[in-house]
């Protein structure tokens, strides 16, 4: 009876570890071998395209500014949410969420029509010449849009937790405010900050389908690398599309491997 | 200082989210409630919600069960060493940093009609890539880290010393499970299913590689809007992208109302 149960107990372990494997690991590799299988000369060349190589530079080019716009705007409203209290508070602070929930899909459609010649802020941006859909601010604002959540909810609880009697202290022996901000307050946000940008990072790199939608897609311009790599792969030139691929996920892994050191860090204080 | 950034969180909320949603609506209704309604009950959307929603159930299911399995069994399979669990640890959160275009290609480069395996497959009737099977794996793939998340900080919490209590007072492992471990993990779980539904209904780049976008064989409702969107065919995308938004909102209601109940 033990003997059998603690079988049973063996193969649903078995089981689980198998399905996960092959579920995630496998794939991975998967990418790394057909990326690298033709040699490092093929890989280089692959992704020396001028296509290729554009598109990735261009992806991280937008992805820094888009990280760099949405810290410090998320920083702002982290601290809105949190410490002052104002109609409409709790509603905005649950709608933080909501591209998190959206279909990417509908979020690029959303930016589309924010920006689009039917809405008052397109037609008074046209009336200026000023082009954003299908040019590079559009896709800032999507990436912008699907990593809005990120740097706010990795700044609240640490601004939540803040003792209020260390500002209070820092108030009592004379410093000003920008003082007591950039000294006392700023270091206790500073790992939900850099952390919460990574992620924004990370997943802007990533981002396909908000992007794909606003995007024109003009290489050298307007192809972010994971648009490009959809583009090899409807032309069915996937290994092409595997070597962007294995230099596009190699950057991703390093930024969580950064992330997670970091927490861990944190955690080890 | 206070004004202005209230200020600024306001026109950031209204920009980003409310003012583009409130343009979906109207731009889902522009040509009235019939526009709205034939764009929805148009035979094309509705195969198109019907695979989405095949999708969702058998993902749902599947990462419910293996996610709240391989959470337990990193937290408390002893007979594993240390080291072993923080590398499958490390391993779950990898589809995160996966673009998700790149997990679509993933399974068309595993298991797609040029390769070994596909081929196989083919020959005896299975059919993965450009089929309902490979749009299951592409989402499970994306959404696995999901539920171990969620489920994990619950176990390690929670600890073991009600499990052993129970285990001494001579119940079974089953019993222990189903009497003292599921009471305490399940906000978690269906904090993780809620997850896994909205992203498994949202998921659009891995669908979209694997599936082919076929009219009416495998295309989901993200893939539609998309298309639509292609085609220039706004209102029926808008009606679509409502659609789907609403069920958003349904979806972050029920997460705000889980996470009160598990701080109770």
């Amino acid at each position: 009876m033990i003997q059998n149960k603690r079988w049973l107990r063996r193969s649903v372990q078995s089981t689980v570890l198998v399905y996960f494997l092959l579920l995630i690991l496998v794939p991975i590799l998967g990418i790394y071998v057909q990326g690298l299988s033709g040699g490092w000369a093929h890989f280089a060349e692959s992704i020396l395209q001028p296509i290729a190589w554009d598109s990735v530079l261009l992806t991280i080019k937008l992805a820094v500014i888009a990280t760099l716009i949405n810290t410090a705007l998320g920083t702002m409203l982290a601290w809105a949410l949190v410490r002052y209290r104002f109609p409409g508070r709790r509603l905005l602070n649950s709608l933080v969420d909501l591209p998190f929930a959206l279909p990417t899909a509908v979020g690029g459609l959303m930016i589309l029509l924010l920006l689009g010649p039917q809405s008052w802020l397109g037609s008074w941006l046209a009336g200026h010449n000023i082009e954003i859909v299908y040019q590079q601010p559009a896709i800032v604002l999507a990436m912008i849009f699907v990593t809005f959540p990120f740097v706010i909810r990795t700044i609240q609880p640490l601004l939540e937790e803040l003792d209020p009697s260390e500002e209070e202290a820092s108030y009592t022996l004379g410093a000003t405010r920008s003082g007591t901000f950039w000294r006392v307050i700023f270091p206790a946000m500073r790992p939900g900050v850099i952390g919460g940008a990574m992620l924004a990072f990370s997943r802007a790199l990533a981002e396909f389908g908000a992007v794909v939608l606003v995007a024109g897609n003009i290489p050298g311009k307007t192809l972010t690398a994971s648009v490009q790599i959809y583009g090899n792969v409807e032309s069915s030139n996937p290994s092409g599309a595997a070597a962007v691929s294995v230099l596009l996920l190699t950057l991703s892994f390093l930024v969580l491997w950064s992330v997670n050191l970091l927490t861990e860090r944190k955690d080890a204080r | 200082m206070k004004k202005l950034n209230i200020t600024v969180t306001y026109l950031v909320f209204l920009l980003l989210l409310i003012i583009p949603l409130g343009q979906v609506l109207s731009s889902a209704f522009s040509t009235g409630f019939s526009g709205f309604w034939s764009a929805l009950t148009d035979p094309q959307a509705l195969h198109a919600f019907l695979i989405s929603g095949i999708l969702v159930g058998a993902v749902t299911a599947l990462n419910t069960l293996f996610g709240v399995l391989l959470a337990m069994l990193l937290v408390r399979e002893t007979g594993i060493s240390r080291r072993i669990r923080q590398f499958l640890n490390a391993v779950v959160d990898l589809p995160f940093a996966v673009s998700p275009i790149i997990g679509g290609l993933m399974i068309l480069l595993l298991l797609g009609p040029h390769t070994a395996l596909g081929a196989f497959l083919e020959d005896h009737g299975v059919k993965i890539v450009f089929a309902l099977p490979g749009m299951i794996l592409a989402t499970l793939f994306v959404t696995f880290p999901l539920m171990v998340r969620e489920v994990m900080p619950v176990l390690q919490e929670i600890g073991t010393d009600q499990e052993e209590a129970a285990y001494t007072l001579g119940a079974g492992s089953w019993r222990t499970f189903w009497r003292v471990t599921w009471p305490s993990i399940r906000w978690g779980v269906l904090y993780g299913v809620v997850l896994t539904v909205a992203r498994a209904l949202g998921e659009f780049g891995a669908v979209l590689v694997v599936s082919g976008n076929i009219i009416n064989k495998t295309q989901s409702a993200t893939t539609l809007v998309y298309q639509q969107v292609e085609n220039f065919n706004f209102v029926a995308a808008n009606s679509l992208a409502f659609v789907l938004a609403g069920f958003s909102i349904v979806v972050l209601m029920t997460l705000e109302w889980a996470k009160r109940r598990k701080e109770v």
